[in-house]
């Protein structure tokens, strides 16, 4: 059965890498929905967060090659409901003084905030899950979304066990 | 030796001799002159084998790794000369073959300007090797090189490249070489867990029809001994794979033969059979387990495999086991009780003298009036007593010489199995040559192949490389006519075959040739080529039409193997 997966992989930080990481996913044809990446707890590791709908079975094989990847220090999947995850939106709207009341109901209602303002255009930033970011994009619809961009996924899992114990128990010194 | 301000390219060679590098094989060209210079100082130390083509060069550092257990190197100049490397590299990933290769680029200023003969080899070679890099400093040269040599012998072995700059390899810089044996994010060497090892004993010492199959992971492991030694306490029935040829000796009596496709009727057949299937360094590459839905699915599964991502990615195991074959089979040999399976090893028998009756003993003595390649390989065997180097191309030749060929020693049968690369079998066999000296290289191919690689012949002239070379000829691409004839109505699209005279090629390059295509003939031409001091080809004119059985027709499962075209599923 297909569903989400949430892959989390640790790595060095050398040229090529991502390279090396996306062929596995090409190879098998298969799409990645989002993907992120960035220093973590540890100075000179990154992580990256890969987001992909397969099923579990292809999902540990990729693991399992990804993994085998020179480079990378550990790789985990975790379904959405074992991770903590969030991604970022922003929204560029023309600036309309008229609407302030309205404005203030939608983003009191979609927890968001203005960024940045001039006379010509408003910012607004928005943090939460796909559907949230998607809901507040609706509701500016009226008031003419100029750009919208959004970040891929970030996630943290849920189970305790960190990197570090990982590596330790692997006898990789840190 | 000063150390202090050396060029990039001395220090390439240098590390290089630290390594103990004694041989390389390779083709000068711009964006690699430097390091050629530098070579031109240490031609006393260092045997530098010119080929004639980049793809030549990858292949006998493949074959001289394969019959060595070293690690093969190889030299190439940017843009073309990097990219005809690439169908070495990724057969010498699928097989799992140790190679260093050292390519030179455009100066770093011109990295992505589309330079002359700029290519993104880093990018390109990326899916096709263990791991690569692009060095742009003089300085980082022995730590790449250290590194190279390590990833590329550890583990599961593989290939390995390092892209160097032209401003590299002319930069200054003083010399200091550590050998690598660690690196944070790879663990070539997992820890024997010795709780799944006693649920695997569990297993076979209950099984009543339990059966070995062994890969290449048993070579490239050394553990040739530690198998025999497991093999005769738990008295386990043993087959091979193709790149398993030559681990486990084919007169032993618990070998019962060869796996896959075109292998022997029994370890296919009971495969079937069996209760429990115990593989070790293997990876049930599909050419072996045929339909997988209805392979060994009566049989729980141990499977022993270096690389954790082998394990339950093709067949479910009951027991995975992520280690060095060595370690696995000593501690299983310790802990499994003694054991004989005469009932169970005799009906392999059985089933074996089936085949012999129905195919064997036609093939290495045909009735027919024209040759048949089995009856060369057979004589090759007997005489050599499966002792030699054989070298073998893709196709039908390699199936019949993987069939025929009686490999008593590893390191002795050297194919590209999992690519299956036509025109590997020549580049190769002189590789391997000069990676054991001392044995005899035999290559066998076929007309086909012989001619995508022919040039190398201009490499045994030059270095009177030995090696003898039999080509098969039945002047058809014979295993995909094969496949035509039983798959595609007859319909030979393209797979006839009209070829030079090889023996005048041959003695343009300066080797002796001999053709034969009448039985009379046969044992005399190979016996001179078999005496030869020199390189020797003999071409072997045989049967136009002959197909290559048994066979498990893709899509079957390894129990519905076909022993002759005559027979429909018999099992």
């Amino acid at each position: 059965m297909e569903q989400t997966y949430n892959i989390s992989l640790f790595t060095e930080n050398s040229i090529g890498i991502l390279n090396r990481i996306t062929i596995i996913f090409t190879r098998r044809h298969l799409n990645i929905e989002s993907i992120t990446a960035s220093e973590c707890e540890i100075q000179g590791v990154f992580r990256y967060t890969i987001v992909l709908n397969t099923t579990e079975e292809q999902v540990i094989k990729v693991v399992n090659q990804i993994e085998k990847q020179v480079d990378v220090l550990k790789a985990f999947y975790h379904t959405d409901s074992d991770v903590v995850y969030q991604e970022m939106a922003l929204y560029k709207i023309p600036t309309n003084l008229n609407n302030g009341e309205e404005m203030e109901q939608i983003l009191r209602q979609h927890q968001a905030r203005i960024l940045s303002l001039s006379p010509e255009f408003t910012t607004i930033e928005k943090t939460g899950r796909p559907e949230e970011i998607k809901g507040l994009f609706d509701a500016l619809t009226n008031f003419g979304v100029l750009e919208f961009a959004k970040s891929g996924r970030v996630a943290i899992s849920k189970p305790m066990k960190t990197l570090e114990d990982y590596l330790k128990d692997m006898s990789v010194e840190m | 030796m000063n150390n202090l301000n050396i060029s990039g390219s001395e220090a390439v060679i240098r590390s290089l001799l630290l390594e103990d590098v004694t041989t390389i094989f390779g083709y000068p060209g711009g964006a690699i002159m430097p390091i050629y210079d530098a070579l031109y100082d240490y031609k006393d130390k260092v045997n530098h084998i010119l080929v004639r083509h980049e793809q030549g060069a990858i292949h006998a550092a493949q074959g001289f790794a394969r019959a060595s257990g070293k690690t093969g190197v190889v030299f190439a100049t940017s843009g073309p000369g990097a990219t005809n490397l690439i169908t070495g590299l990724a057969d010498a990933l699928i097989d799992s073959t140790p190679v260093v290769c050292i390519t030179g680029q455009v100066a770093s200023h011109l990295l992505g300007t589309d330079a002359f003969q700029e290519t993104d080899v880093i990018g390109i070679s990326m899916p096709v090797t263990k791991w690569n890099v692009q060095v742009t400093r003089a300085e980082e040269i022995p730590a790449a090189i250290a590194k190279a040599f390590f990833i590329a012998s550890t583990g599961r072995p593989g290939p390995v490249l390092i892209d160097i700059t032209k401003d590299a390899q002319f930069g200054k810089m003083d010399f200091e070489y550590e050998k690598c044996n660690s690196i944070r994010s790879y663990y070539p060497n997992p820890l024997l867990n010795q709780d799944l090892v006693k649920d695997a004993i569990q297993l076979i010492n209950t099984a009543k029809k339990p059966y070995l199959l062994v890969g290449q992971g048993i070579i490239l492991s050394e553990a040739e001994n530690e198998l025999i030694q497991f093999v005769e306490k738990s008295g386990i029935p043993v087959a091979s794979t193709l790149l398993g040829l030559g681990a486990f000796p084919a007169n032993h009596k618990n070998y019962v033969g060869y796996l896959g496709m075109h292998g022997n009727y029994a370890p296919n057949v009971l495969t079937n059979e069996c209760d429990l299937l115990i593989a070790v360094g293997m990876r049930f590459d599909d050419r072996v387990t045929g339909d997988v839905s209805r392979y060994a699915k009566q049989a729980k599964v141990i499977h022993i495999d270096i690389d954790k991502a082998e394990l339950n990615k093709i067949i479910h195991a009951d027991v995975a086991i992520q280690a060095d074959a060595k370690d696995a089979l000593r501690s299983m040999t310790d802990l499994v009780e003694a054991k004989t399976h005469d009932e169970w090893i005799n009906e392999f028998r059985k089933l074996e003298q089936e085949e012999i009756n129905e195919v064997i003993a036609d093939a290495i003595a045909p009735k027919s009036e024209e040759l048949r390649m089995a009856e060369v390989v057979h004589f090759i065997s007997e005489t050599t007593k499966g002792d030699a180097i054989v070298v073998t191309d893709v196709g039908q030749h390699q199936m019949i010489t993987s069939r025929y060929y009686k490999y008593q020693k590893s390191k002795t049968n050297i194919t590209s199995g999992g690519l299956g690369t036509m025109g590997f079998a020549l580049p190769a066999a002189i590789g391997a040559k000069l990676g054991a000296p001392e044995k005899e290289v035999i290559a066998i191919i076929g007309d086909g192949g012989f001619q995508m690689t022919i040039q190398e012949l201009g490499t045994i002239l030059q270095f009177k490389v030995p090696v003898k070379i039999i080509i098969l000829n039945n002047n058809f691409l014979g295993m995909v006519r094969q496949w035509q004839q039983l798959f595609f109505e007859k319909r030979y699209s393209f797979t006839d075959i009209k070829n030079p005279n090889f023996i005048k090629i041959a003695e343009g390059y300066g080797i002796k040739g001999l053709a034969v295509s009448q039985r009379d003939e046969l044992s005399g031409g190979l016996n001179q080529l078999l005496d030869s001091k020199e390189s020797f080809l003999l071409e072997v004119v045989v049967e136009q039409e002959e197909n290559v059985f048994p066979m498990v027709p893709t899509g079957a499962s390894v129990s519905e193997i076909l022993l002759t075209e005559n027979h429909g599923t018999n099992v």
